[in-house]
């Protein structure tokens, strides 16, 4: 009931924030401009189309649960609306997961709107609606989960610009570490080779919720995959909101 | 009386500057409030009236001392459950209209949805802000807030209400009105901790007080036995009289206009002015006897400390 209270009135913050319409009518842009792009395509425009726009559903998802998580707790520690909220019965975890699940089902909310602009552009094209498609979206959606987290995580200790450059760190980072795997196989076994494995291991690896070529070119995925992925997501998003209440419980609001 | 807060020896520091280094904030800070009375919480900006009220509410975390509210330790839920808080300046949800506002923190503390919406027309109508309730925060006045903040403070009926400067940046009617909804909490038999550096305030309403300097409580108690009534000295505005005459009865504090301001000390003295007064046909214009205040009191205490 107090997370819901908490979540809802994220939620209503987010929805009445300008820099959200903001971010949602460059992704709106960014979707429909995929269309115009197609045009100057030689071969499958529908191909193009399903690309750019589901990078623009992932860009523009990972810069407002950036750009609106890094501010979301640190707004209450700033203006200092958080002294009224502690003196009322209510966990400081629970006012932390409340502002996580707000921002996560403002999250939801644009991305089931810039899905059905994507869907709607893509059955003008195919006139069929491509289900297939809502695979990748969904796995978007939880990589912004992840993001989410980490974003609340410097958010916790930190001013905005510091947590929006952390959160874009490690959103690079995490789109750039598969690489390491291959690293890890051509260094020899050894203390090397351990300390490059466990570094892979703490470092996000956020291609595993990449699906997008697969599905714009119809290619087999194997269900375990789907399961790793999502297992993956829900289990790093818990290991940093677990960080993040950590931090934020031990603090003093000054 | 039972005590619906315990504080025992509390020590807080922060650390500042580029190299950090520690200041004590509070040191050793220990105090009861008793059921049913309005408790004033004195002291100059910087003493740490602020940083005593963080610590009891769980926004910051003691380094030293224990805190109980209702006998539970002061981080229970149960404990706040009871109280309410009005913070000093108002720091509201600026996004959120007055009646989304009160909602907010009516869910906070599980009222239903029938009880929430009795409840927010009711403290509306009691700060006077009815018809704001669809406006959004951000619009209100200082003392819109403020009265906002009060209604927030009261949405569980608490048993015991934080006041931190409640009548700063209200005006005159306001400021009235604001005491006279405090004096009703008392009558309604809650407990009002004060927290205020305008001594009139305090003076007025105030059962208790505790005076607060540097981070140390340097005097407590009931009002009237803090300040004495005992007459200190009195003021004589007297004229027609050159001041050689009346040098030896009393110190001359002004002369202006052929006038003549004595501090006169001890009712002997004052026989003697007037019968001067009297013998070399001067006028006595007033006599006025200075007791002691809680700012006299409050002044001398700030200067020891």
């Amino acid at each position: 009931m107090k997370i819901r209270a908490v979540a809802l009135n994220t939620f209503r913050e987010a929805i009445r924030d300008r820099i959200l319409y903001l971010l949602i009518f460059f992704a709106a842009i960014g979707i429909i401009f995929s269309r115009f792009l197609a045009l100057l395509t030689v071969g499958d425009r529908v191909k193009i189309i399903k690309d750019v726009g589901l990078a623009s559903i992932s860009l523009f998802g990972m810069l407002i649960a950036i750009l609106i998580g890094t501010g979301l707790v640190y707004k209450e520690i700033d203006k200092k609306t958080i002294f009224t909220l502690m003196a009322k019965p209510i966990h400081r975890y629970q006012f932390l997961l409340g502002k996580y699940l707000g921002l996560l089902l403002t999250l939801l909310v644009i991305i089931i709107l810039m899905s059905l602009i994507f869907l709607f552009l893509i059955f003008g094209h195919t006139l069929t609606i491509e289900w297939n498609l809502l695979v990748a979206i969904l796995f978007i959606f939880l990589e912004l989960c992840v993001l989410t987290a980490v974003a609340i995580l410097f958010s916790c200790f930190t001013t905005p610009i510091l947590s929006s450059l952390y959160s874009l760190a490690f959103y690079l980072i995490g789109h750039l570490s598969w690489g390491m795997e291959t690293i890890i196989k051509k260094t020899k076994p050894g203390l090397g080779r351990t300390l490059l494995r466990i570094l892979y291991i703490i470092l996000p690896d956020l291609e595993n919720f990449n699906f997008k070529t697969e599905v714009v070119h119809n290619l087999p995925i194997p269900g375990e995959i789907y399961l790793q992925s999502f297992l993956y997501g829900l289990f790093y998003s818990l290991f940093l909101l677990v960080l993040a209440m950590i931090i934020f419980q031990r603090r003093d609001f000054v | 009386m039972e005590h619906v807060l315990e504080v025992k020896n509390l020590h807080k520091s922060f650390k500042t500057g580029f190299i950090p280094q520690k200041k004590k904030v509070l040191q050793g800070i220990t105090f009861q409030v008793s059921e049913g009375e309005i408790f004033g919480y004195l002291g100059p900006n910087g003493a740490g009236k602020t940083t005593t009220l963080k610590c009891i509410l769980g926004i910051i975390y003691p380094e030293e001392g224990e805190i109980r509210l209702f006998g539970l330790p002061h981080t229970s839920l149960e404990a706040k459950k009871k109280i309410g808080f009005l913070p000093e300046n108002p720091y509201f949800y600026e996004y959120l209209t007055a009646s989304e506002f009160l909602r907010f923190y009516g869910q906070l503390f599980g009222l239903s949805p029938a009880q929430r919406e009795k409840k927010i027309s009711a403290l509306l109508q009691l700060v006077g802000l009815t018809h704001a309730s669809d406006i959004q925060l951000r619009k209100f006045s200082r003392g819109m807030l403020q009265r906002i903040g009060l209604a927030q403070a009261l949405i569980n009926e608490p048993s015991l209400v934080f006041l931190d400067e409640p009548l700063g940046g209200l005006d005159p009617l306001g400021r009235k009105e604001m005491r006279d909804i405090i004096l009703r909490l008392r009558e309604e038999g809650k407990t009002v901790f004060l927290c205020s550096h305008i001594l009139q305030d305090i003076e007025m309403i105030c059962d208790r007080v505790a005076i607060i300097v540097k981070g140390r409580i340097i005097d407590q108690g009931k009002l009237q036995d803090l300040v004495s009534e005992k007459i200190l000295f009195y003021e004589a505005v007297i004229s027609g009289l050159p001041a050689s005459l009346v040098k030896d009865l009393g110190e001359c504090m002004a002369a202006e206009g052929g006038r003549l301001l004595l501090k006169v000390e001890g009712e002997e003295k004052i026989k003697d002015l007037m019968k001067v007064v009297l013998e070399q046909g001067g006028t006595l214009h007033s006599l006025t006897p200075r007791t002691a205040t809680l700012e006299d009191l409050f002044v001398d205490l700030v200067r020891q400390g």
